[in-house]
């Protein structure tokens, strides 16, 4: 294990350059594969489940691309749409609240570690923006501030519609947040630390990957995480049959497509959060850190270092992509809850459930020792 | 709340010095391919229209699947069933609250003529209230018509040049107030 202390170096070049390299990438996942993809995911996953075709018919040149156009074409026509603000709006509010909703998605992703550490060349490479010793606190503190974006837009629109979506909002994200910190307790119990590099290490062997040694707490927080996503079937702040379009009612073009792009980003968010706690984050299953460099060897010990980087950070990301397919799953089978329903289920049902997990966990570490 | 124009037209903007052309065929064919559906769903077309939007006829080809309830978010009012002239108003309410640009989809006998309900409680063609792109008769009309309906549609946005934009309001009042 290497010392994590990020103290001010003499020669800070190395450091600089591979935080850069870094953020780029991780913005570049996001902003450049994830944020469009996902639409195009969507709507291809949606029509397999429903036996259709789903869209084929745009092309460049005559190549569709199997639908994939239609996501430059989407975006076209978006920002070709008239740019509406309603008359009696907050007119600054109004214009902040997208922006408030997409930035702490990209934020949060400044603590999930892709990858493990590496010695590249005596250089320590940590396959993590920001590795801090609060870690998944982070996470949560920069999620419940995506929640102001989509109450402000409710309560700037000037519309009744757009109000109840923001109240609605900020009713469930409250209720869920409470939970979801609690559901992790009994991961922190287990892993005895914060760091999301630390808990990542910590499951290199199979069977102390998160799911095992917390099943209860998994299914829990997935439930907490598709709460805090806001898509079907906890949607209630958008109710098409109740309250049109909720808090963004109001927004049209682009604007709308941000907040559009920032529920794909916290699926995003959501599934690297999950593959890091409960899916060995980069582990590669019953192949450890030595012996992927044992495979790569002949190609000498630095570039050993790196293929195995390579084939971390791309498991990684296959497991995300995973989970985003599983999330998807579960958003085009269920039907959308009632409020009291979403509310019981959060009070009343995972809240003891979460305690009661906390006080097994502790139970067993107990009996373990 | 009404539409505020806000954005003026390009090519006026420029001062009529520069014609665009090249740049309205791209801008039409990302619109044409992108349509986000507002359904005003009053009648037994609904039945109809279900059907295009579903699995077997599957509008989402066109790339128009994604149904917006928000007229903000909208690009083809799709008017389906018999429009009474109590419903005018709101009809047109929706329209007014559309933004730039958008198409009105004419969809069965009722909408576009009146239909079989040439009394006095019927709107005897919705383009007598607002600005009609596409008359898809029949009633109800086959998906197949519909899909024919709407290519012809795709090929107008095609050829579409931006000074079309934008539209404004309907020209309609309501004689009875309500």
């Amino acid at each position: 294990m290497f010392d994590y202390t990020y103290l001010p170096e003499p020669n800070m070049v190395p450091y600089l350059v591979e935080t850069m390299a870094k953020i780029i990438f991780i913005f570049s996942m996001n902003m450049g594969v994830f944020a469009p993809l996902l639409g195009w995911v969507e709507r291809k996953q949606s029509a397999l489940m429903q036996d259709r075709i789903g869209a084929n018919r745009a092309d460049i040149f005559g190549f569709t691309l199997f639908g994939l156009v239609h996501v430059m074409t989407d975006a076209l026509k978006l920002l070709t749409k008239e740019d509406f603000i309603p008359r009696g709006a907050d007119r600054t509010l109004h214009y902040l609240a997208p922006f408030i909703a997409v930035a702490p998605a990209l934020v949060a992703f400044a603590v999930i570690p892709f990858g493990g550490q590496y010695n590249l060349w005596g250089h320590k490479a940590n396959m993590v923006i920001a590795d801090l010793d609060v870690g998944i606190l982070f996470v949560f503190a920069v999620a419940s501030i995506s929640t102001y974006g989509s109450v402000i837009a409710g309560w700037a629109s000037n519309n009744n519609w757009s109000l109840l979506g923001g109240i609605r909002v900020g009713a469930q994200m409250l209720s869920y947040e409470v939970a979801m910190g609690l559901t992790l307790v009994g991961i922190f119990m287990v892993y005895g630390s914060l760091r999301l590099t630390d808990i990542g290490v910590a499951q290199e062997n199979f069977f102390h990957w998160g799911i095992f040694l917390q099943p209860l707490g998994f299914f829990l927080f997935i439930t907490c995480a598709l709460a805090e996503n806001k898509r079907t079937p906890f949607d209630i702040p958008e109710a098409e049959s109740e309250i049109v379009a909720g808090y963004f009612t109001e927004y049209s073009g682009l604007k709308f497509a941000m907040f559009w792009m920032a529920e794909f980003l916290e699926m995003v968010t959501i599934s690297a959060v999950l593959v890091a706690l409960f899916f060995g984050g980069w582990q590669v299953p019953f192949v450890s850190h030595a012996m992927l460099a044992d495979l790569f060897g002949f190609l000498g010990r630095d570039w050993a270092q790196v293929a195995t980087m390579l084939v971390h950070v791309m498991v990684f990301w296959g497991k995300v992509l995973f989970w985003i397919f599983i999330l998807m799953l579960i958003r085009w089978s269920l039907p959308r809850f009632r409020y009291d329903q979403v509310m019981n289920l959060g009070w009343k049902i995972i809240l003891p459930l979460a305690l009661v997990n906390i006080f097994i966990t502790a139970l067993v570490m107990l009996w373990v020792k | 709340m009404g539409v505020e124009m806000e954005e003026q037209n390009l090519e006026a903007a420029l001062g009529d010095s520069v014609i665009l052309t090249q740049l309205d065929k791209v801008i039409g064919w990302g619109r044409k391919y992108s349509f986000f559906l507002y359904p005003f769903i009053t009648a037994c077309c609904g039945m109809e229209f279900m059907s295009v939007a579903g699995p077997r006829y599957d509008l989402d080809r066109f790339g128009a699947a994604l149904p917006r309830f928000s007229p903000r978010q909208a690009d083809i009012l799709f008017v389906v069933g018999t429009i009474s002239h109590k419903q005018a108003p709101i009809l047109v309410k929706v329209y007014n609250q559309m933004a730039e640009p958008k198409w009105v989809f004419a969809f069965g006998a009722c909408v576009c003529s009146g239909g079989m309900y040439n009394n006095y409680s019927t709107v005897q063609g919705i383009d007598t209230i607002l600005p009609v792109d596409i008359y898809v008769p029949g009633c109800p009309p086959r998906p197949e018509m519909v899909f024919d309906g709407l290519i012809k549609l795709q090929e107008l946005v095609q050829n579409e040049r931006s000074s079309k934009w934008p539209r404004g309001k309907a020209a309609y009042e309501p004689r009875v107030k309500r």
